[in-house]
């Protein structure tokens, strides 16, 4: 199943929801969210221990946006938009975590 | 959505007369809308209208009156940074007159 | 001149992802002409709004963020930045485009109290 997070982890439940409910699978962090996968922010510590049960993947122009494209955390995969429609379609299910 | 025609091409407007796509400027799109405004250009007009175009490629806003003067003033020696010399080549507001020329959209911060 | 109030803009949330940052920073440089005494507090989220280097074409959204740089011009130069939301986002002063005073949240919490008119987005 492919999450689809759009909350910035420090201000929102969505994403601590998400990992502690989900079973597995993969993350998409979209818009807000992608703070989530940046170096030095208090949630890293908890995304990087969810990796060994979620693939986490970063939408790309929303972290560029948001000034911090350099400081994506190590085992996060960034995707384009492209790639956001290629996690949809190759998972069966998809929940957005609004 | 309105539009006027510059040198046989169409330039879309709101519906004040503002250039939608600042990026489709040019000194005749300018020289026509000074002309819609009754504006006749001179290098004076044109200083005041670079400055705007500059300003807002700097910031992404077009400067509040009292801050265009103050920054003309700074740029462009102070004489010229009065709401008196301003207003003479702008009679109906810099900020308005001068903003629309430049092809930017209404400044912010101006009442 | 007695008729000075101060007034502070608290921003609590992050830039795009909603529309909060955008209407604080035109509403500051919109009351930026009634001549008050203006503090900017940038906490929780709200840090993320001064991030350097915001590329927003891939989203296709203005990058309000150079208009932080043009609150001088403005007179409004009271910026300030809460310690512990900063650090929480890995962030540093040098992270900012402009140049800010950093609080504890005691400090913070201080200077709220002397305001006569407090905003929030």
């Amino acid at each position: 199943m492919l999450h689809i997070i759009n909350r910035s982890p420090l201000s929102d439940t969505a994403l601590e929801s998400c990992l502690n409910t989900a079973t597995g699978g993969d993350v998409l962090l979209i818009e807000d969210a992608v703070y989530a996968a940046t170096t030095g922010n208090a949630y890293e510590g908890k995304l990087r221990a969810a990796m060994g049960k979620f693939k986490i993947s970063v939408l790309r122009p929303d972290l560029e946006a948001r000034g911090l494209a350099d400081k994506l955390i190590e085992g996060a995969a960034f995707v384009d938009y492209a790639g956001f429609v290629e996690l949809v379609a190759a998972n069966k299910t998809c929940q957005s975590w609004l | 959505m309105s539009s006027i025609e510059v040198g046989g091409k169409s330039y879309e407007t709101d519906e004040e007369g503002y250039l939608v796509d600042l990026a489709e400027w040019t000194p005749e799109v300018g020289s026509y809308l000074a002309q819609t405004e009754g504006i006749e250009m001179t290098e004076q007009h044109w200083e005041v209208i670079n400055f705007l175009r500059e300003y807002f490629e700097e910031y992404q806003i077009a400067p509040a009156v009292r801050v265009l003067t103050k920054a003309i003033g700074k740029k462009l020696g102070a004489d010229k940074g009065t709401s008196e010399y301003l207003y003479g080549l702008f009679p109906y507001g810099p900020g308005k007159q001068a903003c629309k020329i430049a092809g930017l959209p209404k400044p912010t911060g101006c009442i | 001149m007695s008729d000075i109030k101060k007034f502070m803009f608290v921003n609590r949330k992050a830039p795009y992802g909603t529309i909060y940052a955008l209407e604080s920073l035109e509403v500051v440089l919109i009351t930026a002409a009634f001549d008050q005494d203006v503090s900017l507090v940038f906490t929780d989220d709200g840090v993320y709004q001064l991030k350097k280097g915001q590329q927003t074409k891939g989203i296709e959204t203005k990058n309000f963020s150079p208009a932080y740089r043009a609150l001088e011009d403005y007179d409004v130069e009271k910026l300030y930045v809460d310690q512990e939301s900063m650090q929480a986002r890995g962030l540093a002063v040098e992270d900012f485009l402009v140049n800010v005073t950093v609080l504890s949240r005691a400090e913070m919490g201080a200077l709220m109290d002397e305001q006569d008119v407090i905003l929030s987005f």
